[in-house]
């Protein structure tokens, strides 16, 4: 079967390619060369309408415990949103946290087809893994949640060489079928265990004598060393604290060159000035951003209204816990391994704070320069649900709305930042690169965010629509390896998506302290700990990509 | 193959029949004759070794192919104008596919384990919770307090595995851990510290739990409190407890949903909670909810994530309303608002269902009795005795994989409910 979509103006940074009109043909799920004897099964008519390979939210909390306990906390929120059961979807519901099938369904909607769960904590993926397997259409992965396992900081307390870091780096992304590894709030979710209740880039945990520069340092050079493409993932010291702008300038300065990617930006960059003694410091952070060649960052925008906030950061989500709306919350120490706490929130405009996060992260993406670099997330569910990412392209691509936006907000907050005086729009290929060919290439999917010969078909074609927040709302087709599962706004077809992992070779000296450790300290067996291939590829509706390693990966 | 012989021993097996999930039993396989050999308890052996006596299925107790079975149950499901999928003792695929034919079907789900269970989801879902898991109580713990629940009834191995290992992983002395017990006193000598130091016991019945937790929140605080005693025991040892939860460095605080037998046991477990936020304030305490046997844990979570909401949750609108009053299952049978019951409960021949004017379909462990032959019977597997599987332990986080240790032939819970979804 051959299918050709004909006339369509092609947006495809990966190539350089930017609104040129091309014919695309798809075969067996692939990206192929036109036919030498010009035979087509079917031809779609996208003349006009806009081509992008389907895009990839990058940072996207969509499987795992914390997320299930922010669905079971709050049946209030899910009322106002249920879904019906139709002849082809299964029922569901959720705005802040929705049920994993709405959760695919609303991503394909959007032209969706690959999200990635960026906290997997090790002991929990499993968890995880089972919620993406119930995630339709999307493809998904993980980042394993690595820096406050009581294995790791006990490795670095005795001074272990890199190698053998690196070593258990690689056994567990590729025990837990992890596409990359994250860090959050490096050492302080084990340090929050020992009752300290912040802890800054050099301060120690108190049992290890560790500091979070150092164990970002020792996983960055496991990231860096072992070829696994995408940079550690580093959710940053401090998290909402006024002034954590300079922690930020100082893990950048930390890492030493080192590939990194700062996540959740926006959470990382205040100031102290000003009468709220909280203020924008977005232009530093940009600009550390910007000469700093080896950093790249996603925002986590916020945008107004009810959310839920669940995080590993144990420690600041404590801190934060007295501001939960509605007023209940949870906090939990989990497994030697990790930890999380989940918020609920609500961001108010008329709120000083809130209205300067949102200028925060706006003034970043309008800041940072190159968008290879840069990425467009909410930190779903933290800063908004994913479905607001059509309301924050058009914030992103339409000047005169974000300045009549802004003007709505918290006077002072409006006072507090020169957002209105900025002019940048980002344009269609700026969006594309964000959220298509950057991410392929920050998360190393070879085959995906692209739309070159042999690239899976994962399209999405759009009308032009004046009104980018419509646009980008509901694409005209939605292609999931070669499948059409969108037909003008609606699904029309479920399909399952893969699981993009990494497998790192690993030297099998490992297993035996690990072995040791978890038979003297754990509740689990080593062996039960281990995911298998059959788990993720489970009924059958699941199966694994391994990506390849970057060269001159070292084991 | 129901005629294999083969002897064999497996390592490493993990147990879904307690919520601590030990997954170090070692287990001996002879046909369908299951031994564990190593690391067994009363619970872990009467789960594995049950004897399987069914091997087909039933309809008005004569034999049928599961076909036959399935196409009945789909019969009844297209008719029903209410039906209520109950039980619920299943692994993670049995509670997906439950899901999937709750959703087809309009049916209500809830499990037999919900008024325990929901006496710790209320709290969470009226005001949260800090709680911690098994492996870091194993390590930290350095005060235990256990409310109105005798463990080791229920959880056999509980202090062998989470209270007194050998070695603790920050150097802390294992044997200088304080149990007490408050309410219930133990039935065994389990909690006795390894070097023989019994726990200390300051019982009450469950009846006054409630004011004793709640004096005991305020003496946290720090209020004064003026009667001398409550509930029978002496403010005085309520006020002990308190200085020493606020002077642990990693005070714990457990119960069990199940033990807490009484009625609005949820403000009680909200009076804990909301006592450990508050020491939280100055040190680290954590709440320990024990639970989660046969699948408890895991049909709560698949629940959560396939439709948002936790058992308790009705299809009838043809999208899930959450209702954990009305959506009750045996609030809908005494009601008579259900006419058919189907019942899953694959892992304990004990798990049978209520008694029901409704017609009853029950995908029960092979070997289980009835008063009231059900209409339609189908013996299906044990999750970790029949096929492989995967459950969650009682603290929500880890699952365990289940291991498949014998060839019955019985067809698994998944495979069953998938048939009669895909017949509708
Ligand atoms: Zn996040």
């Amino acid at each position: 079967m051959l299918t050709k979509l004909t006339g369509g103006r092609v947006i495809d940074p990966e190539h350089g390619i930017n609104d040129v009109v091309r014919d695309i043909y798809i075969r067996d799920g692939r990206i192929v060369e036109a036919p030498s004897d010009g035979k087509i099964d079917e031809e779609i008519d996208v003349r006009g309408k806009i081509i992008m390979s389907g895009a990839i939210d990058m940072h996207t909390h969509i499987g795992g415990g914390k997320v299930n306990i922010a669905r079971t906390m709050l049946p209030e929120d899910h009322a106002e949103s249920l879904l019906e059961r139709t002849e082809l979807m299964r029922s569901g519901c959720g705005h802040a946290a929705p049920s994993t099938l709405t959760t695919g369904y609303r991503y394909a909607e959007m032209g969706y087809t690959a999200g990635f769960e960026p906290a997997v904590l090790p002991i929990n993926a499993r968890q995880a893994h089972m919620e993406m397997h119930d995630t339709p259409i999307i493809d998904k992965g993980g980042y394993a949640m690595l820096g406050s396992d009581d294995f790791l900081l006990r490795m670095m307390a005795a001074n272990e060489d890199q190698d053998a870091i690196n070593n258990y780096v690689a056994w567990t992304l590729t025990h837990t079928q992890a596409l990359g590894l994250k860090v959050v709030n490096p050492g302080g979710i084990n340090a929050f265990k020992f009752n300290q209740r912040k802890l800054d880039l050099d301060e120690k945990n108190t049992f290890y004598n560790v500091s979070p520069r150092e164990i970002l340092q020792r996983l960055s050079r496991a990231v860096t060393e072992l070829g696994v493409p995408h940079p550690l993932h580093v959710h940053g010291c401090n998290l909402g604290v006024p002034g954590n702008k300079d922690t930020t300038l100082d893990t950048i300065q930390g890492i030493e060159g080192l590939p990194m990617h700062l996540t959740h930006i926006q959470f990382h960059s205040y100031g102290t000035e000003g009468d709220f003694k909280f203020s924008s410091g977005a232009a530093e952070i940009a600009e550390a951003i910007n000469r700093n060649k080896n950093i790249t960052v996603d925002v986590g925008q916020i945008l107004f209204g009810q959310t839920v906030t669940a995080s590993g950061d144990s420690m600041r989500q404590f801190a934060g816990a007295p501001h939960a709306h509605p007023n209940k919350w949870v906090c939990m120490d989990i497994e030697c391994d990790a930890g999380c706490g989940v918020v609920p929130f609500k961001y108010r405009d008329q709120s000083f704070v809130n209205a300067l996060q949102w200028m925060i992260g706006l003034e970043t993406f309008l800041m940072v320069d190159d968008p290879w670099r840069i990425f467009l997330t909410t930190d779903h569910p933290n800063g908004a649900p994913f479905t607001s990412y059509p309301h924050l392209i058009k914030l992103l691509m339409d000047k005169s709305f974000r300045n009549d936006m802004l003007s709505t907000l918290h006077p002072e907050a409006q006072q507090a930042t020169h957002l209105a005086s900025i002019d940048r729009e980002y344009t269609l290929y700026d969006i594309a690169t964000m959220t298509r060919a950057g991410a392929a290439r920050l998360l190393g999917l070879a085959d995906r965010g692209h739309l070159g010969v042999g690239a899976a078909a994962d399209i999405t074609v759009y009308t032009d629509h004046p009104d980018r927040e419509k646009m980008f709302s509901s694409p005209d087709y939605v292609f999931k390896d070669g499948q059409m599962v969108v037909k003008n706004g609606q699904l029309i077809k479920i399909t399952w998506g893969t699981t993009h992992v990494v497998k790192p070779q690993y030297d099998a000296s490992i297993e035996k302290p690990l072995q040791s450790y978890f038979d003297k300290y754990h509740t689990l067996k080593m062996g039960n700990f281990k995911i298998s291939d059959d788990e993720i590829i489970d009924d059958g509706r699941g199966s694994l990509t391994v990506q390849p390693l970057k060269q001159g990966g070292k084991l | 193959m129901t005629d294999k012989q083969s002897d064999s021993i497996f390592h490493d097996v993990a147990s879904p029949f307690c919520g601590i999930a030990s997954d170090d039993l070692v287990v001996e396989v002879n046909g369908n004759t299951v031994t564990v050999k190593e690391n067994g308890d009363p619970v872990t052996r009467h789960g594995f070794e049950s004897p399987m006596t069914d091997l087909s299925p039933r309809i008005k107790g004569q034999e049928a192919t599961l076909d036959e079975a399935v196409s009945h149950i789909a019969a009844l499901l297209k008719n029903s104008k209410q039906p209520l999928i109950g039980g619920m003792g299943t692994d993670l695929n049995g509670a997906r596919a439950a899901m999937a034919l709750a959703d087809i079907s309009r049916a209500t789900i809830d499990s037999q384990f919900s008024d325990a269970a929901f006496r710790n989801i209320l709290v969470l879902q009226d005001s949260g919770y800090m709680t911690t898991t098994l492996t870091e109580v194993r390590n930290r713990v350095d005060l235990l307090l256990v409310v109105g629940t005798d463990i080791e009834s229920s959880f056999p191995r509980f202090f062998e595995r989470i209270i007194w290992p050998e070695e603790s992983m920050f150097g802390q002395q294992v044997e200088s851990r304080e149990i007490i017990y408050l309410g219930k006193k133990p039935s065994g000598q389990a909690s006795t510290s390894p070097g023989g130091r019994p726990a200390e016991v300051i019982e009450c019945d469950d009846a006054c739990l409630p004011e004793v937790m709640s004096v005991l929140r305020a003496l946290v605080k720090g209020k004064k409190v003026q009667a001398e005693t409550v509930g029978g025991i002496a403010a005085a040892d309520l006020a002990g407890i308190a200085e020493k939860l606020k002077s642990a460095k990693y005070g714990v605080i457990t119960w069990s949903g199940f033990q807490l037998n009484y009625a609005h046991a949820e403000v009680t477990i909200q009076n804990i909670c909301e006592m450990i936020k508050e020491i939280n304030h100055t040190t680290r305490c954590n709440g320990l909810p024990l639970g989660g046997k046969e699948g408890d844990t895991t049909v709560n979570a698949v629940s959560s994530w396939q439709s948002g909401y936790p058992m308790r949750t009705s299809f009838s609108r043809n999208m899930p309303d959450y209702d954990p009053y009305m959506n009750r299952g045996q609030r809908m049978l005494d009601e008579g608002e259900v006419d058919v019951l189907l019942w899953v409960s694959s892992f304990n021949t004990d798990g049978r269902p209520p008694a029901t004017d409704a017609t009853t379909v029950v995908l029960g462990r092979s070997g289980m009795t009835f008063d009231q032959e059900p209409e339609v019977f189908i013996p299906v597997g044990v999750p970790g005795i029949d096929h492989s599987g995967r459950t969650f332990r009682c603290d929500s986080v880890v699952s365990v994989p289940l291991k498949k240790l014998r060839d019955s032939g019985l067809p698994s819970t998944y495979d069953v409910l998938t048939a009669v979804e895909q017949a509708l």
